[in-house]
């Protein structure tokens, strides 16, 4: 059968100054089908759906609707040809109902009639098989709920082309199922689907075609069924990728950090972490899954000492047994107090005393290396501050989530940002800069980061750059845990595997990875251990070499399992 | 809407895009335009509301010289000029670490005039009573202090309860003026509120009494910049300045860096001050400082928050207020002309900020490169 052309954009350009976000695309969208947007962050996916759905306007090239050019200035002329996007970041107003939402801005000429709309809207629910009460109140809803909101919002305003931003970013594995239902009864009626993704193995679940973008350009468009996982990154990436992390067994994992009953309250007063206790051991990497914003951000912050805890304890085992004693982050007076608490012994595993020496003879042992500690030694992070955890010795990375915002400043250029760790260093008051200039080459030689230069501001570079400066720098550090929330989020695929890789190394180097993420697929390929927390308590400790993604989306979902942690 | 409808729908007129980067010398070249564009419309508000210019168009050209007159025509004007570059460069670079620091100290105007009254103070109530050098030291470290306290003081709000510390330090202006205004009540009783010049403490002279100042300020841009851009606190204002989670992320006790930052702005204040009142006036009004506070704002920014720009900044302003101050005089037109003259070239130079940072499209000039495009 003969499908009907919907919509086409034939040689679109944009640029924002000399960057070249789309280069004379062309892209055919048929009644009835659903074409997925493939390419990886910044090939200029966004953009150019952007420039349908009326937010930006394209410097060159024309769309047309139906055979007909058309110029779209504004979301209320991409409305007016029937074209709604479902954006990324929801916009959803909290205080209202999923119908007073949906109902917003739409001009009938009367009075709002509420029963009215919620029966119509029902009426298209149930035509598309969602579910949804559109008297709730969008702030009762999950994240699903408030998607599904979003798409109502544009079939009730009479949208016959969807374009549906990264929709399954926040979903759970059976939300996404059940979103790929909706979608393709969507298609049965006769809309255009454009899903924007850069996902595969979504694409070749729900996709009939597939656009590829690469770098602003359209590379092009195949039909699902007549190609696969690996050539579409082929075309994605534009280089043979291999897609395999190969995980080690975990070699002595011995428990590094110890977090027993934390409980913490938010600036608001929310209950953000309720009761949780793991332990995260060295040689090992530890997945952490939930859906987001279920106090993943707060459960790392609070151990880095960036959240005041309401209880629990948070202890640190450093890897100090037989190992000397040095004054590195220890003052004379504590190395006495531990000895006389019978913390140390010889080379001769004899006990060692100091009774009777002065200060420049206790001195003088310890610093021959000769003075040893009987245990690892423990300390507790509870209530230190970041910098006090540092002045203990605790070798404690963390690469945050807000890369710019909190890991790096990105007005400063990359030796600066080198130095924010150890600019302390140093007895006077002027920085060094050498040491941290060398580092920063060498992490830009050794992880390959794409720069003009040491002095480059980092905020220029691209995600996966700024990514690779980060976690470059973290490491460094030569941490004894090292923590990173969502470290390949809007990374291209080479860059993604890249950090991978590095986490895979310091697990092999007896570092307790703590690495929290969103893709399951990866977390089950990568971690040793996945936690499944849900709103802020944990609902679940797997083993990941035996668990499935259902089993784990399940868990994401699941409420008041606090006792249910089966520790694998 | 009908199909119709659709076609007549065109591409907007203009539109605005954000650039990414811009090469000096282009945003050199646009704030030169922007400068040259604001002197010309100068000149048009000139002839517009200058008789004397109506009168004999030909003018026009002394209206621009005069310009340069007023800061260059004498040595005695030259100095002058050098002087209060000086003085407006001090306060602006006293407010630079705070900017730095995205603290934005509008109080720079409150914490000069405490300055100029303690050192006045001391003056007054012990000069001639010990030692020349002794009271001027006295006189700089009241001066220190007062700045300082100005200072710290909407800092530690902030601090500790997160206050703005815009509208703060912008009503410590208005405290710091009735305070003078109290003082010279106490101090002259006859009701004049009008201290004369004082006797006793004056600044020693070297070759001449700008030079002295002149050297101070010129020693303390060369600090202030090695201090911003090679110290660990300078290091720690840049960090705070540009994200406090960033701070707060590797131990910086960002609540100290404020209170730290924010004495040494407001003691840097309290020295400009201090160079007014001992090094110039000799004296105490409630408009010692002039203004100053708050066109070293504007000095400070258009310099980039750059001790060594911002050389080249007070010297543009302060080559604007003089020649402005001259036009008035030559022309015999009343004093309020300078500052629309003054007025006139800020708002391009400023204006020509947004320009630097966007670029505009006008309709059509994508179609016709979409065009050439395809020729090929």
């Amino acid at each position: 059968m003969e499908k009907q052309l919907a919509l086409q954009m034939k040689g679109i350009t944009k640029r924002f100054g000399p960057v070249m976000a789309n280069n004379r695309v062309n892209l055919d969208v048929y009644r009835g089908e659903i074409l997925a947007i493939l390419g990886e962050n910044g090939c200029g996916k966004t953009t150019l759906m952007n420039m349908i759905a009326g937010i930006y306007y394209p410097d060159e090239g024309h769309i047309l609707i139906d055979g007909q050019e058309v110029a779209i200035n504004s979301p209320k002329d991409a409305f007016e040809h029937g074209i709604g996007m479902i954006h990324q970041h929801f916009k959803l107003v909290d205080l209202f109902t999923a119908a007073e939402n949906i109902v917003l801005g739409v001009e009938e000429g009367k009075r709002y009639n509420l029963k009215e709309v919620s029966a119509r809207v029902g009426e298209i629910a149930q035509r598309y098989g969602f579910q949804l009460d559109p008297d709730r109140k969008i702030y009762d809803m999950s994240v699903s709920e408030k998607q599904t909101v979003e798409i109502l919002k544009v079939l009730y305003r009479g949208a016959d082309i969807l374009i549906l931003d990264e929709p399954t970013a926040v979903l759970t594995p059976q939300e996404i199922t059940k979103l790929f239902a909706v979608l393709r009864r969507m298609r049965e009626d006769g809309k255009s689907i454009i899903i924007i993704t850069h996902k595969l193995n979504e694409v070749m679940e729900v996709s009939d075609r597939v656009a590829i973008l690469r770098r602003g350009e359209h590379i092009a468009t195949v039909n699902t069924s007549e190609t696969n996982e690996n050539e579409l990154t082929y075309m994605m990436v534009g280089r043979r990728v291999s897609l395999n992390i190969d995980r080690t067994m975990p070699v002595n994992a011995v428990p590094r950090l110890v977090v027993r009953g934390l409980n913490l309250y938010n600036a608001e007063g929310v209950h953000v972490l309720k009761n949780i206790s793991f332990d995260a051991n060295g040689g090992e990497i530890l997945g952490i899954a939930g859906i987001a914003g279920s106090g993943q951000r707060e459960l790392l912050e609070a151990i880095s000492g960036l959240q005041p805890l309401e209880s629990g304890t948070i202890q640190f085992n450093n890897p100090k047994k037989d190992r000397p004693v040095t004054f590195f982050h220890k003052s004379l007076k504590r190395v006495k107090e531990l000895c006389a608490e019978g913390a140390f012994h010889d080379r001769n595993m004899n006990d060692v005393s100091f009774e009777g020496l002065s200060n420049g003879a206790i001195r003088k042992w310890v610093e021959s290396g000769d003075v040893l500690f009987r245990e690892d030694e423990v300390i507790n992070l509870r209530d230190k501050t970041p910098l006090e955890i540092r002045q203990l010795g605790v070798h404690l990375s963390f690469v945050p989530e807000d890369r710019l915002g909190m890991g790096l400043v990105g007005n400063m250029d990359i030796t600066d940002n080198m130095m924010l760790r150890n600019y302390r260093k140093g007895p006077h008051g002027f920085l060094d800069r050498k040491k941290p200039r060398a580092q920063a080459e060498k992490i830009i030689e050794e992880l390959e980061v794409a720069t003009p230069g040491v002095s480059t501001p980092v905020r220029r570079l691209s995600g996966g750059n700024v990514q690779k400066v980060l976690v470059g720098r973290e490491i460094a550090y030569t941490p004894k845990v090292l923590m990173a929330a969502y470290p390949v989020r809007g990374l291209d695929i080479g860059s993604s595997y890249t950090i991978y890789h590095l986490l895979n190394r310091q697990k092999e180097n007896g570092v307790a990875v703590i690495f929290v993420g969103e893709d399951l697929d990866v977390l089950l390929e990568l971690s040793d251990r996945i936690m499944v927390i849900n709103g802020g308590a944990i609902t679940g400790i797997v083993d990941a070499r035996k668990a499935t993604k259902e089993e784990i989306g399940l868990l994401m979902t699941k409420t008041g399992a606090r006792e249910a942690v089966n520790e694998a | 809407m009908n199909g119709t409808g659709r076609k007549d729908r065109r591409e907007p007129l203009i539109h605005l895009s954000k650039r990414d980067i811009i090469s000096p010398w282009k945003a050199w070249g646009i704030r030169g335009i922007a400068m040259f564009l604001g002197l010309v419309v100068c000149g048009i508000a000139a002839f517009l509301l200058i008789e004397k210019l109506q009168q004999n168009p030909g003018k026009i050209g002394d209206f621009y010289y005069t310009f340069i007159r007023g800061s260059f025509s004498t040595s005695r004007k030259l100095w002058k000029f050098l002087k209060n570059t000086a003085i407006l460069l001090c306060i602006s670079l006293a407010l630079t670490p705070a900017f730095r620091m995205r603290f934005w100290n509008t109080g720079g105007e409150g914490q000069t005039l405490v300055g100029v009254l303690a050192s006045i103070a001391v003056a007054f109530y012990f000069g001639g009573k010990i030692p020349e050098w002794l009271l001027l030291i006295l006189m700089l470290a009241a001066a220190l202090m007062a700045g300082a306290v100005w200072g710290v003081i909407p800092a530690l709000f902030k601090a500790k309860w997160g206050t703005n510390e815009t509208l703060f330090t912008l009503m410590m202006n208005y405290v710091a003026t009735y305070l003078v205004s109290y003082f010279l009540v106490v101090w002259v009783p006859n009701g004049s509120s009008s201290l004369g010049k004082l006797k006793f403490g004056k600044l020693p002279q070297i070759y001449n009494e700008h030079l002295l100042i002149i050297l101070i300020v010129l020693l303390l841009t060369g600090g202030l910049f090695v201090y911003l851009n090679y110290t660990k606190h300078g290091y720690e204002i840049s960090v705070v300045g540009e994200s406090v989670r960033t701070a707060k992320y590797i131990g910086i006790n960002e609540r100290k860096v404020i209170i730290r930052t924010m004495i040494l702005s407001g003691a840097l204040c309290g020295l400009a001050g201090y160079l007014i009142a001992a090094g110039a006036d000799q004296t105490v009004t409630t408009n010692s400082a002039g203004g100053q506070g708050f066109t070293g704002i504007l000095v400070a920014w258009l310099g980039k928050f750059n001790p060594l720009m911002m050389i080249l900044t007070s010297a543009l302003i302060q080559l604007l207020n003089q020649g402005a101050g001259q036009i008035s005089q030559d022309f015999s037109v009343n004093n309020s002309l300078p500052n629309v003259i003054v007025g006139i070239v800020l708002f391009f130079i400023i204006g020509s900020e947004f320009f630097i940072h966007y670029e505009i499209h006008f309709r059509g000039s994508g179609e016709k490169k979409a065009k050439g495009g395809r020729l090929k």
